[in-house]
């Protein structure tokens, strides 16, 4: 009997805008003015509060964290392509995507200087904090998609955020397999930034590509230049509408690069050449998009002058916010144990509040 | 009022609940058209429907991570793992983000949340089908763990479970599934979670212990108290997170003695953790060092060697006696 096919799989690619502003107009999301200067002042400001941060790492005011510069577009940009009453499911290299949310940068600083209190957000709507376990926010994505669908939700999806060395993870895995056996409204973007730490993606797996992981549980994908905040755009906006209208999960590859080290704690020239790196910066998604703007009349030199000492005060803002706080209740694990409180874990509260006592300096008293 | 084993009455709690709240929803490995292979989710695909009862793919890991967004995007899931022994395998969820995100967002965002399954041996089950592992979930803070001994508790702890704001770990034993019956009550009824019961009053000796070892331990209470005019007193603990200390303390300071009876491994398990709350808070009452009626820090053996690994009335019975003569 000969061999027949019994199904064939191809995995295709989307870029809008190149590295060198060329653009494909016949694939150009339709975006305002308004729309196309936010986004850029979304990533500027991304850039300029990543740099910041990284700053105050190297002077001891916060601690360790993980930079994005350089991936800007593949958060901030889906981010523009969200709605209110999509969930953000994030991992931990979202700056741009979390900002854009509404998430205060102060929020990124506490949070990266110790303190719980950066998680809780002035306004949480649907946006989840910062992930640190690499893959494991691909399920709780799936299971807000679940209650939406279950509720009769047609007007929202969930976008869940992981990088490259996620795909690795049995958590992605069974994310994926349970969002398209429940064809649930789930939108996951990968952003493969080339590097988990140390490990290249071409040791992360032997695929050509991470959008075919999808192709195993018969779940649409698309790679997409992940520098290319218009074709980043275009693409969650596509997927999201097919998502929302009952079309089920998609995979995105976000191709894009870790300009900085994986956090704080690594120097990455220990196992990777700085060509590569430089090669990548040729790629900045600021740099292209910047040139889309001028090429369209919308930001000119003094336009960006202005931006930059906008941005930069919003940053030395927040930092200031960031800083002034002071009233971080030492006890305050205590009160979120459980919602009901628990003697034996109010007398832990006391023993720790007497021992605090006992301490004595400002520092134990303030925690 | 109706007499139940302790599945039905589980599942008197789940149809209920599931009845009650429209938010309440069951998912797991054959938790629908099998109906659990125990049975408990017996009925509940038919009445709810497969939005809420779920048949889930073959991944605990993911069954418990997707019970998580959805405690998250409000609903209440009850998920079940087919056996004890398969839960580990979603223990990273549970560490990672089921016990830590009321903690991590200072009460913004929350995970009610149960995750039951039948634990401990006693059925002649196949390898990773009898463990008795209580503290990997009881040390976990944000993690409640609860463990009834019977029928009426088991359906009153669990819609307690159910109603609770945080997650719970309903550790069900199996060897009580069908064991006895007891009376029921029709209308729906709560237990707090975090309190023990004192289950026979006595004033020589407290005798600890929870889930399927209760029935043994009372055995034993009975047996000594007859040969020696004894009285002791049976505590079950009904939650092991968090612990009632408080009741423990309060029943040992009266008798002046104690024995905790567990199945799981002797090592770093809970009656450890109990013999410790005692010496803080009772020791200048006690009479006698803290026994404990234990399993041993041996893999759990197949069924072939259960009956002799698995503590028995026996083996309890000598320990109140040995605590009671000491001197």
């Amino acid at each position: 009997m000969p061999l027949s096919e019994v199904a064939s799989f191809q995995v295709t690619r989307l870029e809008v805008l190149g590295p060198d502003g060329e653009l494909d107009r016949t694939l150009e999301p339709s975006l305002t003015k308004e729309q196309k200067l936010g986004l850029y002042r979304a990533m500027w400001l991304a850039r300029e509060a990543d740099q910041k941060a990284l700053k105050m790492q190297r002077q001891g005011r916060i601690g360790t964290f993980a930079p994005a510069t350089g991936q800007e577009a593949a958060s901030t940009a889906p981010a523009f392509a969200m709605g209110e009453r999509d969930w953000f499911v994030g991992a931990f290299r979202e700056l741009g995507g979390w900002l854009a949310r509404g998430m205060p940068l102060e929020n990124f600083l506490w949070f990266h200087g110790g303190r719980e209190e950066g998680s809780v957000f002035p306004a949480p709507g649907r946006t989840l904090p910062i992930n640190i376990i690499v893959g494991s926010q691909t399920l709780h994505a799936v299971g807000l998609a679940y209650a939406m669908k279950l509720r009769g939700e047609q007007d929202a999806a969930v976008v869940a955020f992981f990088g490259d060395g996620a795909t690795s993870q049995g958590d992605f895995h069974e994310a994926l397999n349970f969002a398209s056996v429940w064809q649930v409204p789930v939108v996951f973007i990968c952003q493969n930034n080339q590097w988990a730490i140390s490990l290249p993606v071409k040791a992360q797996t032997h695929a050509r590509t991470l959008a075919q992981k999808a192709i195993a549980y018969d779940m649409p994908a698309v790679q997409v230049d992940g520098n290319d905040a218009l074709a980043m755009f275009r693409a969650t906006q596509e997927v999201l509408a097919r998502a929302k209208s009952g079309g089920g999960p998609t995979l995105i590859e976000a191709v894009t690069y870790r300009l900085m080290m994986h956090t704080t704690s690594d120097d990455p020239t220990k196992y990777r050449s700085e060509e590569e790196a430089k090669a990548w910066w040729e790629r900045d998604p600021l740099k292209r998009f910047r040139l889309y703007l001028g090429a369209q009349g919308l930001l000119d030199e003094a336009g960006h002058a202005a931006l930059e000492a906008e941005v930069k005060a919003e940053v030395e803002a927040a930092v200031a916010r960031f800083e002034a706080r002071r009233d971080f209740k030492p006890d305050a694990p205590f009160d979120h144990v459980f919602g009901t409180p628990h003697p034996e874990l109010e007398a832990q509260r006391k023993a720790f509040l007497h021992e605090l006592s006992q301490a004595g300096g400002p520092e134990a008293q303030h925690g | 009022m109706a007499k139940l084993n302790m599945v039905q009455a589980i599942n008197l709690a789940l149809r209920q609940e599931m009845e009650r709240d429209g938010t309440v929803i069951v998912l797991g490995e054959d938790v629908g058209l099998d109906e659990g292979v125990f049975r408990v989710t017996a009925g509940l695909l038919a009445r709810f429907g497969a939005g809420r009862v779920i048949d889930t793919p073959l991944a605990e890991a993911g069954i418990v991570g997707a019970s998580i967004g959805m405690a998250l995007g409000g609903l209440r899931p009850v998920a079940e793992m087919q056996f004890d022994g398969f839960s580990y395998l979603a223990l990273p969820q549970l560490e990672g983000h089921a016990s830590r995100l009321r903690s991590r967002t200072q009460g913004q965002r929350t995970v009610p949340m149960v995750l039951r399954f039948p634990y401990g041996g006693g059925v002649r089950a196949l390898e990773h089908h009898s463990e008795a592992r209580e503290v990997l979930y009881a040390h976990l803070p944000g993690l409640k763990v609860v463990i009834p001994s019977g029928p009426r508790n088991a359906r009153a702890l669990l819609v307690a479970a159910i109603r609770d704001p945080d997650p719970v770990v309903f550790m069900e034993p199996k060897a009580l599934y069908r064991a006895f019956k007891e009376e029921v009550p029709d209308e729906s009824e709560a237990l707090p979670l975090g309190q023990a019961r004192v289950v026979r009053e006595g004033r020589d000796l407290s005798l600890v212990t929870w889930g399927a070892m209760l029935h043994r331990s009372l055995q034993a209470a009975e047996q000594v108290d007859a040969r020696r005019g004894t009285r002791t007193e049976v505590v079950d603990l009904q939650s092991l997170a968090p612990l009632d200390g408080e009741t423990l303390v309060r029943s040992v300071s009266r008798t002046g003695r104690a024995v905790v009876v567990q199945e799981s491994p002797l090592s770093y398990g809970p009656a450890a953790e109990i013999i410790a709350r005692l010496n803080d808070r009772a020791l200048d009452r006690l009479a006698a060092p803290v026994a404990r009626v234990s399993g041993f820090d041996v893999v759990t053996p197949y069924f072939g060697r259960e009956k002799a690994f698995i503590p028995d009335a026996a083996r309890v019975a000598r320990a109140i006696e040995s605590t009671l003569d000491y001197r």
